[in-house]
């Protein structure tokens, strides 16, 4: 089963690496700049599919919460904890980018539009997260309690999600064709956004992978302490 | 139907062990004043300035203070195994948090009023004509503040660095409601029609449903012991 988990974090891994490289040449030395924005859009890459990333992290994290509440089974606490983990550091990069662009194109690094603010929101919810299990050394009551928390922070997320619709701001529209039925987005530039997507999420599994067989470990170890100690 | 009787049941439990020993409201009142004062600092209080910032003053100096309510809220329940003896007892986990929301709201309320009086007074903002509004905004935003700190006491109750830990959970979840609550505030003591801001109603209620029934849903998996 090791052995397995370990063949399956390689191959991931290299097939990331492949696409990254594939994408990394495409967005920067074949496609044109945009007309508006010239070469600087090419972050759109990188701050919309981290966004997306961290957004189905926190999903999936509240999905084996939920698993985890209804079973009891201790690998979807581990698997949801190293979501999270994850999906924080892929949201922390939407916001840097996020920055970097906003001071490009508004000249301020930073605005207290209600999508970004939503976002910081939820980065430090799920930073509390973190936080929180740190804090709890008894394994049962930290699966426990983090798997609540995060069914309450994903009910924030969805504040987050929603808010670009129910709120004026700064920050533009969607422009994805499947929320817009088309015409806001260059297909070929699309395209490669859903590319560089799947790239990001091969990098997050591969991550969530070895982060996770590190929760598991610190599991066994903790048990085995716990059973000396007996 | 039993799980309101037995949520009121706690609550008055609660309010009535604040009352004899108004550990929570003397502390909570006073820090919230204190925050007032702190912002007199930062601007002229008797410019046209405080009704637009009334609101995030207010609501800034509840949310401070309300984390000093709901510490309270289960640590009370701490010395002598008072909180081992609740979870024995026939009283669903459900109704112990709803009990400790009802408890905190009735709190909050009280530290609202007192610091809305004082604000009145330090800032020279006329909020009496515009009660009835500033009531509806009150309540609704007070009561998801109360049942995310019951929870979220709750959560905590068992935690080392358990005063630090729940601002630092608690916070980040409140914002989306301090920013709805700051925003009708400020529009009430403004004077500018609700009408325009019923997105921020619609925040209000859709947080307080929400985190009332995640509450409801969830309270015997955090309560376990």
């Amino acid at each position: 089963m090791n052995i397995m988990r370990e063949k399956l974090i390689i191959a991931l891994a290299g097939a990331a690496a492949i696409l990254l490289a594939y994408n990394l040449y495409n967005i920067f030395l074949v496609l044109p700049d945009e007309i508006a924005q010239g070469y600087m859009y090419r972050i759109i890459y990188f701050h919309v599919p981290a966004a997306w990333v961290g957004m189905i992290g926190f999903f999936a994290a509240m999905t084996l919460s939920v698993l985890y509440l209804a079973g009891g089974n201790f690998r979807y606490d581990s698997l949801a904890a190293s979501i999270v983990e994850v999906s924080v550091v892929f949201s922390t990069v939407n916001l840097v980018t996020g920055s970097i662009w906003g001071r490009v194109q508004w000249g301020i690094w930073w605005t207290w539009d209600y999508r970004l603010t939503s976002q910081l929101v939820c980065v430090l919810t799920f930073a509390g997260y973190l936080m929180m299990r740190r804090a709890i050394d008894e394994p049962t009551q930290r699966a426990r309690l983090s798997a609540a928390l995060t069914i309450f922070g994903c009910f924030n997320v969805v504040i987050v999600w929603k808010s670009i619709e129910w709120f004026r701001n700064n920050h533009p529209g969607p422009v994805i064709s499947f929320r817009t039925g088309g015409g806001k987005m260059d297909p070929a530039m699309e395209h490669m956004l859903f590319l560089n997507f799947l790239a990001l999420t091969v990098v997050a599994t591969a991550l969530t992978l070895v982060r996770a067989r590190q929760e598991a470990t610190a599991r066994e170890i903790d048990s085995l302490r716990r059973a000396a100690h007996v | 139907m039993t799980l309101l009787v037995q949520a009121f049941a706690v609550a008055r439990k609660d309010l009535a062990i604040e009352l004899r020993t108004r550990e929570s409201l003397t502390a909570a009142g006073s820090f919230a004043i204190v925050i007032l004062l702190l912002f007199s600092f930062t601007f002229d209080p008797f410019s046209d300035e405080s009704n637009e910032f009334g609101g995030g003053l207010l609501w800034l100096s509840f949310a401070f203070a309300g984390a000093l309510v709901f510490n309270r809220g289960f640590a009370r329940e701490l010395p002598n195994e008072c909180l081992d003896t609740l979870l024995a007892s026939p009283l669903s986990g459900a109704a112990l948090v709803m009990g400790k929301a009802i408890a905190n709201f009735a709190m909050l309320l009280v530290v609202e009023l007192v610091s809305l009086i004082v604000f009145g007074i330090f800032y020279d903002v006329h909020w009496l004509s515009e009660s009835a509004w500033l009531s509806v905004v009150f309540a609704l935003a007070t009561w998801g503040v109360a049942i995310l700190g019951a929870v979220f006491g709750a959560f905590t109750v068992n935690l080392r660095l358990r005063e630090l830990m729940l601002p630092v959970i608690i916070y980040p979840l409140m914002i989306p409601l301090l920013i709805a609550a700051i925003e009708l505030t400020n529009a009430v003591l403004s004077r500018q029609p609700l009408s325009g801001q019923m997105q921020w109603i619609r925040v209000l209620i859709a947080s307080d449903i929400g985190f009332t029934t995640l509450a409801w849903v969830l309270a015997d998996t955090i309560l376990v012991n």
